[in-house]
């Protein structure tokens, strides 16, 4: 679906509200300010979407996060030990 | 950090005083988070590994003077940020955007695109081409932004946890994180669009 709707109300909401979408969609948004935002946009299409696709956003970043294990390539290990003159304690178990 | 603070379990003392084993010990728990964020940061692999060295020399020669004020991991990413934004910095001494978003009375900046891509299947939304988009966006970020991002939402750190990181206040970390996300929502938006069935 392609949305580009149109607002039907003052702008002067949404852009009151800009500052506190980030801490809404991790859920740490204080309860007033919860409510305000979903008053809103019960009422504002465009606002819908923006926090819709800025959840989205933060969703993909984690979600790709969490399917990479940080580890370091062989041959940069291999140099780091060196470097740090481990190189005796290179794939040794922990 | 979620990760890190699992790892906490090393003997302070012992890495305090150089012993080897500990510091090896050290450097296999958390090389890995430190070369993904320094990679994620520069977007290169052979600075990434740079840093990586730097970090882990500069962790052994400071550790006798960690207070421990912090935990050994938000210590070790200090360092490692610090790092990456001074190679940063000396890379590319201005910075300056040709194509500044537009920014209301408090610096938020005004979304452009409002297009509802979230219906994307998820293959599509985290296909390979997809995730390469995502680096690719973080590196448009300004290097302050980018800093409080990959902290935050890569590396998992808390908001004090990156504050101390950044040595800046929480209330700054909350308002760089919200514009940083700002602008890979509008990033990510173009690039989600231009795939959206409508727009072919």
């Amino acid at each position: 679906m392609y949305l580009m709707s149109k607002h039907n109300h003052d702008h002067e909401d949404c852009s009151y509200l800009l500052g506190s979408l980030s801490e809404y969609v991790d859920g740490t948004l204080g309860e007033m300010l919860c409510e305000e935002i979903e008053r809103h946009i019960a009422d504002c299409e465009d606002c819908r979407v923006v926090i819709n696709t800025l959840e989205k956003t933060v969703y993909l970043y984690h979600a790709t996060t969490e399917l990479e294990t940080p580890s370091v390539p062989d041959d940069v290990k291999e140099r780091l030990y060196k470097r740090l003159d481990l190189d005796d304690f290179l794939g040794k178990p922990e | 950090m979620t990760t890190g603070e699992q790892k906490t379990d090393f003997d302070l003392a012992a890495l305090q005083a150089g012993d080897r084993a500990e510091f090896a010990r050290f450097v296999e728990a958390y090389s890995g988070q430190v070369y993904r964020l320094a990679l994620k940061m520069l977007q290169n692999p052979q600075d990434a590994e740079d840093i990586l060295q730097e970090t882990f020399i500069k962790a052994y020669k400071a550790l006798p003077k960690f207070e421990g004020r912090s935990s050994l991991s938000t210590w070790l990413y200090r360092i490692a940020t610090n790092e990456s934004l001074m190679f940063l910095r000396k890379k590319h001494p201005i910075q300056v955007s040709v194509d500044a978003p537009i920014e209301n009375d408090e610096g938020q900046e005004r979304p452009r695109q409002i297009i509802d891509w979230c219906c994307l299947p998820e293959n599509e939304l985290m296909s390979t081409e997809a995730r390469a988009n995502l680096d690719r966006s973080v590196l448009q970020l300004p290097e302050s932004l980018r800093a409080v991002f990959l902290l935050r939402d890569i590396e998992g750190l808390s908001t004090r946890e990156t504050a101390e990181v950044l040595d800046i206040s929480e209330s700054a970390v909350k308002t760089r994180l919200s514009r940083a996300r700002f602008r890979l929502r509008e990033l990510l938006s173009v690039y989600y669009s231009e795939r959206m069935p409508s727009a072919v």
